[in-house]
């Protein structure tokens, strides 16, 4: 299926997995989020990854804080004094007295909910929500640089480690442009969203895609989504949300495009998502080349001084 | 709700707090429909909605009475609707009064009895008795009701005891609405001063705002498009909650959007089931199906009982019918014409039942025994330490939960002990605990916020000594029966008569909860089971549980257990589970049809009569008697639904129509009138009497109201404080703060305050704070947040302060409980304590441990000057001479 021009990725195949099932994954659309958290609890409950009972973050209303090993789907607040769309957000106030600063529309700085004695209670305010996951690359670097061979692709396009094959030697951690996998101090191997593999295997959705209310979260065959998506974007627009974008749905971006993709509302950083990532092995081709080429000019260098030096030898006067 | 082209939530945090049936809002959403939210605070639900209006806790009706006389003075009703379908044209009694005559009091008020007579706000000529509400109002000791105006007009020599209901009369109607007395004249007077302006300065809501909404609305209703209301706790926790809704649904008949599709007011219920816990009721004033409990009237039986609250017309009319079902549904064979089918064995009320009334009685010691199944007001109830002082004056006390809740443990960690007001050993309350079985591990039903019962079915077998309500309650029943066998005492009696004979099953005896379920749909005389509550008999040839669940089991089938899926069925889905009552799962559907039985328009079209067939047809089933055409008049001396004319959809009322002016039924007015909280910063803008003259006070030394308005002290109380629910956590906690993938979600309490109050204050963002009122000082997390806005209300700024409720000492997260800080102030008409609004103090850092906090708790109330009278005061304004009562004892 072929979606403005470009055809979604098959990394199943390139891996060898001869007929295998159409690519699925994730296309959350935050506009629609509620931030309820039932894909959080979902996920732990099937998948029995530990509880982290951390004290409060006063991130809004995010407890949970980061994606890692005992946090595959994380909800993010982020509070902002900017606008949405037509939306009327109502806590901007009515005729308070008021002081001499002017509000030039900046987005602020600082954490969510951090007291800004100075700024002016401003005409704008906003409240976005969002479920992150892990992303499922179709370049995915945690993939490329796991030795042991415990990160594997599925036949399904995803990427799933396995944990008893897994060495805890952690070079995917630092792989990964998302931060999204994460070591278990206690265990010592990573751990990260499977897609729910058990259950795709059955023939059943993830569990947090059949726990979300709203359908924010929608599981299913990339290429569908990936057009329900466009259509969703254009809709949102026409509707006077201009910010509204895709993210991770390209297949030219720098990891080929991901298995669970986006709709925000705002740049990727407002998320604390990197804006251009890319696939840390996607270099590696042309850094070996590079290598190559230095190291035959320094070869040939070497060869060209040792000839030189066999001849001066030979024109020496004596 | 996903076909409504607009939709107000308001009182309501939908998306936090009902998020599965928040999808239908955002499926209409998806489908171009407005959603506006109207709340004090900027929550997840605001985070979706079009529109979020932030108003002050406690002004809503200022708020929808603006709304009110916005359509009223720019003549934006549905006016063929009005004049068919509602009340409007209805001429009043010359002896009403208005608060707008009464600077904010309805005729008829009696100061000592803090009570309404509600005799001058009756029809012109004609009785109509409510169909909801305060009903059976014969007197009674401590409650403090006069007999029914009812009874008092029409009950006449030559009529009482005769057969039936008084003969009631015809109201009389102005079709035109100009009468100066009819009912839609009186509104409009009523609600003349709710003006835009008004509706800035008392709920702070701008008023280029409120006209947005108020244009969204209007223009979202009529023949071709419908607007929905949704409402919570927000509405219902008030003392003025049933008002709040009443405006509503003026609002919502006037504009013609009750019984269309996408219109409406939908009641979100608080918890799973809750519905059905009123339904087949937990409650001390009402019998299944909404029957009122009777009074310890002298000498009143059956025909007496039904007499005082059987309407003439309309469903209620049947009464005895639904009444004589429910007798032989408990006492079977022992109910028979000659004993009242046992009527005598009901309990009576003598006075004040309620909860907290009871929790008072207990601290005087008058209470042996407490069961608690479900429930733990140490967390979950309004001041949660005269709860826990109740609790330690008890005999003793039952628990029934998943675990130890902090009513279980309130003698051992409760706040009273680590204040050392009491101690541990010094409480002779024996406490025994009951593990409770989950839901899954038992099978039953739920009725759930839209009438619809599902069935689930048991899973697993409950661990170890975990116990399901059904088999606790069967067989505690079963061991006092075998105690009291052979008993000659007639007090006795009611219990051994019952028919207490549930099949078990299993080896740990579990009862079969489908048989209880046939018990409550009931059979004929045959044994055949029911199909409908029309089919219920006043003989004693008709057995049912509960007359608006009858169907339940129609043919011998679980109803609620079918689960024909979406796909498989049209978008009103009528075989997946069943609403009560039969099935219909849009009420008072006949209005969504005119006069002469079409479609008000295509767009909207949902019940119809189909003159062919001679039937009323359409997408769900009517709620109407299929077969009467739409332009059926009863003959002379017709009544119960005989009497309901082929133009009238409201046929639970009186009248057959919507009521805007309620004659009856309520305790604190006809029409909803804008009063303070109990507890407020502000001075009532809009007339001398500040709060609710009717709302429920309760004087004890444990229970301190504070000062209001322009009194004395209220200035050390100048914040607002409104308490909630977070998505992550589940009422009193005991569900979410003991489950660790719950317990992470939300570790600690915190309260949401605004920049300015925290730069007021000297509040820390991620630090503590301690907030303080008359009954005690708690200490929360600050998380100061843009969404928490200060108002500008009455020419000041008032700040807000938002509190969850969720916390308490037990569980793997913990902290101070919110309802401490609350009084105990109720909504007279159903005693629903006000938790959404009170006002406060705050201040940085944690609180004081120890004895010293009541101390902090002390010094307050002593700055205030607070006193056992303080905000105790019922009319706040001269009381008019009450006029004589003609023919009382």
């Amino acid at each position: 299926m072929v979606v403005d021009g470009s055809t979604t990725p098959d990394p199943a195949g390139q891996v060898g997995w001869a007929g295998h099932p159409e690519r699925v994954g994730f296309f959350t659309d935050t506009s629609i989020c509620i931030g309820c958290k039932a894909c959080e609890v979902a996920c732990k409950e099937w998948n029995l990854v530990p509880d982290d009972i951390l004290p409060l973050s006063a991130m809004s209303y995010d407890n949970t804080r980061q994606l890692s090993a005992n946090t595959w789907r994380h909800v993010e607040f982020v509070e902002q004094k900017r606008s949405l769309g037509h939306q009327e957000p109502g806590v901007t106030s009515p005729p308070l007295p008021r002081s001499t600063t002017v509000d030039l529309g900046m987005p602020s700085f600082g954490r969510p909910g951090a007291q800004d004695g100075a700024a002016e209670r401003g005409s704008e305010f906003r409240w976005l929500m969002a479920s992150d996951v892990c992303k499922h690359c179709t370049h995915a670097a945690c993939l490329d640089v796991c030795p042991t061979g415990a990160l594997f692709r599925t036949e399904f396009g995803t990427v799933v480690v396995q944990e008893d094959i897994c060495n805890g030697c952690g070079y995917c951690v630092p792989a990964c442009p998302y931060g999204v996998i994460d070591k278990r101090e206690d265990d010592g191997r990573v751990w990260k969203c499977t897609l729910c593999y058990d259950r795709l295997g059955d023939g059943l959705e993830p569990a947090c895609a059949k726990a979300c209310p709203t359908e924010s979260i929608q599981f299913g065959p990339l290429d569908e989504l990936r057009e329900r998506a466009q259509l969703r974007v254009d809709q949102l627009r026409d509707a006077g949300v201009s910010s509204a974008r895709l993210y991770g749905e390209d297949p030219d971006d720098g990891v080929g495009g991901t298995g669970a993709f986006f709709l925000l509302l705002d740049e990727p950083e407002v998320y604390g998502f990197p804006p251009d990532p890319k696939v840390t092995t996607r270099d590696l081709p042309s850094m070996w080349r590079h290598a190559l080429v230095a190291a035959g000019a320094i070869l040939a260098g070497v060869a060209a001084s040792a000839i030189g030096a066999s001849f001066g030898g030979r024109f020496d006067g004596r | 709700m996903a076909n409504a082209d607009c939709i107000v939530i308001e009182g309501s945090n939908m998306a936090e707090c009902h998020p599965v049936g928040f999808g239908w809002v955002m499926e209409a959403k998806a489908r171009g429909a407005t959603v506006i939210h109207v709340d004090p605070r900027f929550t997840r639900t605001s985070a979706v909605s079009d529109m979020h209006v932030p108003i002050r806790p406690g002004t809503d009706i200022a708020f929808l009475g603006g709304l009110v006389n916005y359509v009223l003075s720019n003549e934006l009703d549905f006016r063929e609707y009005v004049v068919a379908y509602t009340n409007a044209p209805t001429i009043l009694s010359e002896d009403f009064r208005d608060t707008e005559d009464l600077d904010g009091l309805f005729s008829g008020f009696q100061p000592e009895s803090r009570h309404y007579d509600p005799a001058s706000w009756q029809y012109e000529d004609a009785d109509v008795a409510s169909a909801a509400g305060e009903r059976d109002t014969g007197p009674a000791a401590g409650a403090s009701r006069d007999r029914s105006h009812h009874e008092r007009r029409s009950l006449a020599p030559d009529r009482a005891g005769s057969h039936g209901a008084p003969v009631s009369g015809q109201p009389r109607l102005d079709p035109t609405l100009q009468h100066p007395r009819c009912v839609y004249q009186v509104l409009k007077r009523h609600f003349a001063r709710y003006t835009p302006e008004l509706v800035e300065r008392v709920c702070g809501v701008p008023a280029e705002l409120f006209d947005r909404v108020a244009r969204a609305v209007a223009e979202n209703s009529g023949r071709d498009r419908t607007t929905a209301w949704i409402y919570s706790v927000g509405w219902t926790q008030h003392t003025v909650g049933v008002q709040y809704i009443r405006t509503a649904a003026i609002l919502q008949a006037l504009l013609g959007n009750i019984g269309r599709p996408g219109g409406g007011i939908l009641a979100l219920r608080g918890h799973a089931s809750i519905q059905g816990s009123t339904d087949i009721p937990t409650l001390f004033n009402i019998l299944p199906g909404y029957i009122p409990m009777p009074h310890a009237h002298l000498h009143q039986d059956l025909d007496g009982f039904v007499a005082a609250d059987a309407a003439e017309k309309g469903y209620w009319g049947e009464m005895r019918a639904y009444t004589v079902s429910l007798l032989k549904a408990w006492w079977g064979g022992a109910a028979t014409a000659d004993n009242d089918y046992c009527f005598d064995y009901l309990p009576r009320l003598t006075g004040d039942h309620g909860s907290y009334q009871t929790v008072l009685d207990q601290i005087e010691g008058k209470v042996k025994g407490y069961f608690l199944m479900g429930e733990n007001p140490a967390v979950g109830s309004a001041n949660g330490r005269l709860q826990r002082l109740g609790m330690a004056n008890l005999d003793w006390l039952v628990v029934r939960d998943f675990g130890l809740t902090e009513s279980a443990t309130f003698w051992q960690n409760g706040p009273e002990i680590e204040s050392e007001e009491l101690r541990t050993e010094d409480i002779d309350t024996e406490v025994f605990f009951f593990p409770a079985a989950a839901h899954t591990e038992k099978s039953g039903s739920f009725t759930n916020t839209q009438r619809l019962l599902q069935w689930h079915h048991q899973a697993v077998q409950p661990p170890r000594d975990a116990r399901s309500d059904l088999w606790f309650t069967f067989h505690l029943g079963r061991r006092i029966r075998a105690k009291l066998a052979g008993s000659t005492d007639e007090m006795d009696r009611p219990v051994l008569d019952l028919t207490w004979d549930y099949p078990t099953r299993d080896a740990i005896g579990e009862p079969d909860a489908d048989a209880v379920l046939a018990e409550i749909n009931g059979w004929d005389a045959e044994g055949n089971p029911l199909s409908t509550y029309t089919e219920l008999s006043d003989d004693g040839s008709t057995t049912c549980g509960c007359w608006i669940y009858c169907g339940c089991r129609k043919d011998g089938v679980n109803q609620p257990a079918r689960r024909k899926p979406g796909g498989e069925q049209s978008w009103v889905a009528p075989d997946w589970g069943w609403a009560w009552p039969a099935n219909r799962r849009l009420l008072y559907n006949r209005a969504s049809a005119d006069p002469d039985g079409n479609p008000w328009s295509e767009r909207k079209a949902y019940v119809w009569w189909d003159a062919e067939a001679g039937k009323w047809t359409g997408h769900d089933v009517p709620d109407f008697k299929v077969d009467k055409p739409p332009d059926y008049q009863p003959p002379e001396g017709a009544r119960a639904g005989e009497a309901i004319r082929g133009a009238e959809p409201f046929i639970m009322q009186g009248d057959g129509r919507a009521w805007l002016f309620a004659p009856a039924g309520l305790s604190d007015g006809p029409l909803p009138t804008h009063y303070e909280p109990a507890e407020s910063p502000l001075p009532n803008l809009l007339y001398g009497q500040q709060s609710n003259p009717a709302r429920q006070v309760y004087e004890h030394r444990d229970n301190r109201y504070q000062p209001s308005g322009e009194e004395q002290g209220a200035g050390v109380f100048p914040y607002v404080l409104t308490t909630y629910r977070v998505t992550e956590h589940h009422t009193a906690g005991g569900m979410s703060r003991t489950v660790p993938y719950l317990a992470e979600l939300q570790p600690e309490p915190f309260c949401e305050v605004a920049p300015e109050l925290a730069a007021e204050r000297g509040l820390t963002h991620g630090d503590w704070a301690t907030i303080v009122t008359a009954r005690s000082a708690i200490e929360a997390r600050v998380l100061v947040t843009e969404r928490v806005a200060p108002l500008w209300v009455q020419g000041r700024v008032l700040h807000q302060i938002g509190l969850p409720y969720h916390f308490g000492a037990n569980g793997l997260v913990t902290g101070d409980s919110a309802n401490d800080l609350l009084p105990v102030v109720l909504d007279p008409n159903v005693h629903i304590q006000e938790s959404k609004v009170i006002t406060c103090d705050i201040r940085p850092g944690r609180r004081p441990r120890g004895p010293a906090r009541l101390r902090l708790v002390e010094d307050y109330q002593a700055r205030a000057g607070i006193t056992a009278e303080t905000g105790t005061a019922a009319a706040t304004v001269p009381v008019p001479d009450q006029p004589q009562d003609e023919g009382s004892s």
